[in-house]
């Protein structure tokens, strides 16, 4: 019980940063604390509440510190929203409730044994590659910022790329853990499984244009496929072939071609052809613009940065400065405002969840369990560093979207799966017996 | 498989240290070159939310550059007045949203908005981002004398040029006045007025600061340098006679004196340069070399931009020009001495070098760091930067710098700058009409040093200079130097 009480400690403290921070967003714009403040607050804080009533229920004896640092990145996410635009703060506390909705029905419905997943395993992987392709299919799919991400069901659209990376988990953990042994040996024919997810990995880049899910996703594989195996040569033989499946694609796909010209050379001295407008111009003033703006708001926040709620992300007029800022962008914003010391905070806090993440695989005694706690927890990681090295220039930038901080529905409610199925492992590892 | 899962978290802490270390980079190493680049509109913007520090001229003290505040979204906005106009913008410059900056307003952009280093801003700034005031930045107390800048201003009329007016014992920066000006509280609300500003040149362009990024033909002001370089190589004296026939032949062509039907015949060093003979200065140029000259005006300051506050693409170095680049000879026989030494040939220099020549040769050779700064003042009232003289070098030696002064002295009383005589002032001065080939159409030029008496150091140097004229230097930029020493001359008078 004790790890529950920390749990609830850890959460009294999360929604006193989310408290504090909202506050001083109110403070920034109106010059004083608006008293709603105390209202979002107390919402905020029952909200995880009542998730870790469930746990306590469902899961007593798991992991005590995922809940409440999840409850710390959600903190910054909707807080940093909430400044951005009032109205997608509010949806993005509603995706917040959805999600831990979503944890409550995982955990509610597996309270028993997870482990029955295990024999959906191949009905996980053809959906995993399904929902890859949905968005590509015609009348479903729409295209944002030149790739294929998101569908659209008339009610409801949403990114199927983040339940897709669940699905996928949960197929390798199923898989490896059957097969782990003969790979292990190196017997041929288990060679064509691994060609067919490469085949599969360079499918999606080619269908949906979309590196960054792709990256994602092989990466995930192959991290699986190590743990399984624990041979480094499968590993280094995955990255060749996607390395060079990549390459290839590089020369006959304009938009990851641009993505890479973008990510090494942001900034030209003289016009270059500019391919949206059709006329030459310097290449910060159109393909790398939003990458170049970004960074400009990362600068702007220094060490300490503006302080929450001043920085600078409109113009003079109150047009943007820096477009998808809510989504793909939002790192560059909490590290205007936060500064290095904010920035590196949240990134401590993503660290502490990849630790505790691992110590539930490693906890874990059956093999499905380990495969599954460290798959989710290193794709965790794997999407954390896609997008804020994107951001940050260190890999080419794509459109995915940051765990638990970046506004949207589908990844904020996947992510809170993905924290349920932690939570299970974790509990299972940890009953007395 | 627990010590591959072990492996693996190195890794997943391997990736997001990167991204620590990288927000480390974006943030600490690069934040200042990101800040600088010309497209950073955030930074740009986020900007006018500082209470920007005011620039004030040094006499009398007035405000060149305020702020008004307006309110839009919630935020507080400082935009940019100037309320004295044109009077000072090419120093000034300009802070605009749309438009990148220029003048100290762009060269001192991190002391205005207080994102300078010193200790004292950073502790100040810091409390007014703890109390949610705005920043203050740091008030800019220029070296000028506004009136007399008015009085430049006015006298330049219609002309294309510009004056700079120094102290050359200091370094301080007077006057510094370019024609056409514009108004820079225009350049937000209607930049359209100032493309379409005409004076008497094209392309006009208001906008480039004639005083220290405009190159002319220095005519006979380059004489100065040229005595100076004949006596520091100690084959010449101030009394070292040559005969004038009118002309000087180089490369077996004729070079005429400006005024070719009278000869001077039996002349002195001293009253060459006096009455500007242009064949003296040919044949002292076929003898010393280019070289030598070249190297006298290195020591002027040729061949580097003067040291100035404003940013340093708004100054242009002097020198010989080949095709819009600077360029030293390799070898004498590489530039046309003899028509270098009286300042024709390929030799370009701004007004703010030549006040700089007449100044160090005023003071007895000593060239000192011209600055248009005079302090930077914290908030509170605290003096955070203070300009103190610096000595650039010793251009000459006292000996030829008084023996130059002496001629230009002469040149005053009765040679070619009369028209610069103030009764009751030591004026020694040189006047300059560099022939552009196109009648009416002459750079005319007068440098110039003043004080009480010929005993004590000057108390200022000046240079004029003007495009498409018509008369010389004599006739069109002596009598604007004599009014703008005037002014400085008798407003330190009567404080």
């Amino acid at each position: 019980m004790n790890a529950r009480r920390r749990e609830l400690f850890g959460l009294v403290l999360a929604g006193l940063i989310a408290s504090v921070a909202l506050a001083t967003v109110t403070l920034a714009r109106d010059a004083e604390i608006s008293p709603d403040v105390v209202t979002w607050g107390a919402l905020f804080l029952g909200l995880y509440v009542v998730a870790h009533v469930v746990i306590r229920r469902t899961a007593p004896n798991a992991d005590g510190a995922l809940l409440p640092l999840t409850a710390v990145l959600t903190a910054f996410g909707v807080t940093t929203i909430y400044r951005l635009d009032p109205g997608d703060g509010g949806r993005q506390a509603v995706w917040i409730a959805a999600g831990v909705a979503a944890l409550a029905g995982t955990l509610l419905w597996f309270r028993h044994d997870y482990r029955v997943l295990e024999s959906y395993r191949y009905l996980f992987g053809v959906g995993a590659v399904a929902l890859l392709l949905l968005p590509s299919l015609p009348g479903l799919g729409e295209t944002v910022n030149g790739a294929r991400l998101w569908v659209d069901l008339g009610v409801i659209q949403f990114q199927p790329g983040e339940l897709a990376k669940i699905c996928l988990i949960l197929f390798l953990a199923g898989y490896l853990r059957e097969k782990r042994e003969s790979l292990a040996r190196g017997q041929l024919k288990d060679v064509g499984p691994l060609l067919a997810i490469w085949g599969a990995a360079m499918l999606v880049i080619v269908v949906t244009n979309d590196l960054g899910s792709a990256l994602l996703n092989f990466g995930i594989f192959l991290a699986m496929l190590y743990v399984a195996t624990g041979r480094a040569l499968f590993v280094a033989a995955g990255l060749t072939l996607f390395l060079g499946g990549a390459a290839v694609l590089y020369n006959a796909i304009g938009h990851v071609q641009d993505r890479v010209t973008i990510w090494l050379q942001p900034w030209t001295d003289e016009p270059v052809y500019c391919s949206l407008t059709g006329e030459l111009a310097l290449r910060q003033d159109c393909a790398s613009y939003q990458l170049v703006k970004s960074l400009y708001s990362i600068a702007n926040g220094g060490f300490g940065g503006t302080g929450l709620g001043q920085g600078t992300f409109t113009s003079v007029d109150g047009s943007q400065l820096i477009p998808y800022l809510r989504t793909d962008f939002i790192f560059s914003a909490i590290a205007q405002e936060l500064g290095l010391v904010g920035a590196a905070a949240v990134l401590l806090v993503f660290m502490l969840f990849v630790v505790r993440g691992m110590r539930v695989a490693l906890q874990a005694d059956d093999g499905f369990s380990k495969l599954l706690a460290a798959g989710l927890t290193f794709g965790f990681a794997l999407q954390t560093f896609i997008i804020v090295g994107g951001v940050l220039r260190v890999v080419p930038l794509t459109g995915i979207t940051l765990p638990f901080v970046s506004y949207g529905g589908t990844s904020i409610v996947a992510n809170f799966v993905l924290l349920a199925l932690l939570l299970l492992v974790s509990n299972r590892a940890n009953e007395p017996r | 498989m627990n010590p591959q899962i072990v492996r693996l978290t190195y890794v997943a802490l391997i990736l997001v240290a990167v991204l620590v270390l990288m927000t480390t980079y974006w943030q600490t190493w690069a934040a200042a070159s990101l800040a600088e680049r010309q497209d950073n509109s955030i930074r740009r913007v986020a900007e006018f939310s500082i209470d920007r520090g005011l620039i004030f001229s040094f006499e009398p003290r007035k405000r060149l550059a305020r702020n008004r505040q307006r309110a839009i979204d919630g935020r507080t906005l400082f935009f940019r007045r100037y309320p004295y106009g044109p009077l000072a913008a090419h120093v000034v410059g300009y802070s605009t949203v749309g438009r990148s900056r220029t003048g100290l307003e762009r060269s001192l952009n991190d002391f205005l908005t207080a994102s300078n280093s010193s200790l004292s801003t950073v502790f100040d700034k810091t409390l007014d981002e703890l109390r949610g005031k705005p920043v203050q930045g740091n008030d800019v107390v220029t070296t000028l004398d506004l009136d007399a800048q008015e009085v430049a201003n006015e006298a330049l009329g219609a002309n294309c040029g510009a004056v700079v007016a120094l102290d050359p014992r200091t370094g301080k920066l007077l006057v510094m006045a370019s024609s056409p000006g514009f108004d820079p509280n225009l350049v937000e609300e209607n930049f359209g007025q100032i493309e379409q500003i005409t004076a008497d040149c094209t392309p006009a362009a208001p906008l480039v600061n004639r005083a220290s990024a405009g190159l002319y033909v220095p005519g006979s002001t380059f004489k100065v340098v040229t005595a100076a370089a004949a006596l520091e190589s100690k084959r010449y004296t101030p009394d070292s006679t040559f005969v004038d026939p009118g002309y000087c032949t180089v490369y077996g062509k004729r070079v005429n004196n400006f005024d070719t039907s009278r000869p001077f015949g039996t002349i002195d060093l001293t009253n060459a340069l006096a009455y500007s003979v242009n064949s003296v200065f040919c044949n002292i140029g076929k003898k010393l070399g280019a070289k030598k000259i070249l190297d006298t005006a290195k020591r002027f300051g040729f061949y580097e931009k003067p040291p100035l506050e404003t940013p340093s693409d708004e100054r242009l170095a002097s020198g010989l020009y080949d095709n819009g680049r600077l360029f030293y000879p390799k070898v004498d026989a590489n530039v046309d001495a003899g028509r270098m030494a009286f300042g024709q040939e390929r030799v370009l220099v701004t007004a703010l070098q030549n006040a700089m020549v007449a100044g160090a040769i005023g003071v007895g050779g000593r060239l000192m760091e011209p600055h248009v700064v005079n302090r930077i003042v914290a908030p509170g009232g605290k003096v955070i930067e203070r300009q103190r003289p610096r000595l650039i070098r010793r251009a000459v030696s006292k000996k030829t710098a008084d023996a130059v002064a002496d001629m230009m002295r002469l040149a005053v009383e009765r040679g070619t700058g009369t028209a610069a005589q103030i009764s009751g002032y030591a004026i020694g001065g040189k006047t300059g009409t560099g022939e552009t080939g196109v009648p009416g159409s002459n750079i005319t030029w007068f440098i110039a040093f003043a004080g009480e008496d010929e005993d004590r150091p000057p108390e200022l140097a000046i240079a004029v200079v003007l495009q498409n004229q018509s008369g010389t230097g004599g006739t069109t930029a002596a009598p604007i130097a004599r009014e703008v020493m005037q002014a400085i001359l008798q407003g330190t008078e009567n404080p």
